[in-house]
């Protein structure tokens, strides 16, 4: 019951990007049409859940017992930089398709402010093994969710006609107020 | 613009308005629409992403000849991952208050675009003087923006900036400005009056 309540509480009442504020870079850069949002949100998802697990073994195993959390964001982001090279080699290593949809957007996951602050979130509510794994699933499953329907309103608006002023950033900022709104209404589960 | 491409007081000015990091460039939007719900927050915030901003670009430019290519943006993130550790001890230290606030918005400076951004393009090819007032100015636009869309946001939700109330007895909050969504409306909206003002300057 725990479990899916972190799982929730991840993907839709906190929204990772329309509640936290995570991962805004590639929500607005990459979420032009839905083919690409959908490949973004599985490669940000699969980061996600291997961050979740190896940072919490990292912290835990290493970190605590030599007291040195200090070293917590500089060992966390090589941990990420050298596990997105990682996931890309293997990728490209197992299956050829996978790796030419996901490629371009895999290096960009390390700017990824959604994948650090996953981390950081753990560390800070103190989850345990199992609960880290299913709140990176989560995180990773609301990202792709916000990802995806943005995607879909954009390839609408682009039929719409919108003031000058407003195309590009500032609509997407509008719209991007009206999801987060939408998103509040999961408050009350 | 008249001023000259590569005049030392251009590096420094660009970064408010030509090349705005937020407004611009849409760099940095995730602490931008995070903390911004008091002027008090955008400030603190922008101070200590212009220390580990200038920090870090003042350690590039003098590493740039020594650090090899390949493994450069490894390179990049550790120290500036070095500087984010200094700043989140420093103010938990020193403002425990608002070390509470802003919580892993901070340890987040590690991957604001807006840094790494300015070293890639920047630092890694320029003197460590000139790479300095390019993120001295960079630091001004990012502040701008960020006290600019906390005040905004906390006098219409909160009816006071910088904790002082100043709007009338009467005066309804409107709650929303202060919450997630408010953040996205003010900056689409501030966004799009940058264009605004650009496109009547042009125009002229």
């Amino acid at each position: 019951m725990n479990l899916l309540l972190i799982f929730i509480g991840a993907a839709l009442v906190n929204n990772f990007v329309l509640s936290y504020f995570l991962g805004i870079c590639p929500f607005v850069g990459v979420s032009k049409r839905i083919s690409s949002a959908v490949s973004m949100g599985m490669a940000v998802t699969f980061v996600m859940t291997i961050t979740a697990i190896v940072t919490w073994l990292i912290y835990h195993l290493i970190l605590v017992p030599f007291q040195v959390e200090i070293l917590e964001y500089v060992s966390f982001i090589l941990v990420i930089a050298s596990l997105v090279q990682l996931v890309e080699m293997f990728i490209r290593k197992i299956s050829k398709p996978l790796y030419e949809t996901l490629g371009i957007y895999l290096p960009l996951i390390t700017t990824n402010c959604a994948i650090l602050g996953l981390a950081l979130f753990s560390v800070l509510r103190e989850y345990d093994f199992i609960e880290s794994l299913i709140f990176g699933l989560g995180a990773g499953a609301g990202f792709t969710l916000a990802l995806v329907i943005m995607a879909g309103i954009r390839q609408d608006l682009e039929l719409a006609n919108v003031p000058k002023v407003f195309q590009g950033a500032g609509i997407t900022m509008i719209v991007a107020g009206c999801l987060a709104l939408a998103f509040m209404g999961f408050a009350g589960i | 613009m008249a001023r000259k491409q590569n005049s030392l007081t251009y590096e420094v000015f660009k970064g408010i308005w030509d090349e705005n990091p937020v407004m611009v460039s849409l760099l940095g939007l995730c602490p931008t629409l995070a903390v911004t719900n008091s002027a008090l927050n955008g400030l603190t915030m922008s101070m200590a992403t212009g220390f580990v901003l200038l920090c870090s670009s003042l350690m590039i430019s003098l590493l740039r000849n020594l650090i090899p290519s390949q493994v450069r943006i490894a390179s990049y993130i550790v120290i500036i991952a070095t500087f984010v550790t200094v700043v989140d001890r420093y103010l938990a230290a020193f403002d425990p208050v608002q070390s509470k606030a802003l919580g892993p918005y901070i340890p987040l400076i590690v991957v604001n675009c807006v840094i790494l951004g300015r070293q890639e393009a920047f630092s890694a090819k320029n003197n460590p003087g000139r790479s300095l007032l390019d993120s001295f100015g960079m630091t001004l636009g990012f502040t701008a923006v960020l006290v600019i869309l906390g005040g905004i946001r906390e006098i219409l939700g909160a009816g006071a900036i910088f904790n002082i109330p100043i709007m009338w007895d009467g005066f309804n909050p409107w709650m929303i400005m202060i919450l997630p969504p408010g953040a996205f409306f003010t900056l689409g909206i501030l966004i799009a009056l940058v264009n605004l003002i650009n496109e009547r300057r042009a125009g002229r």
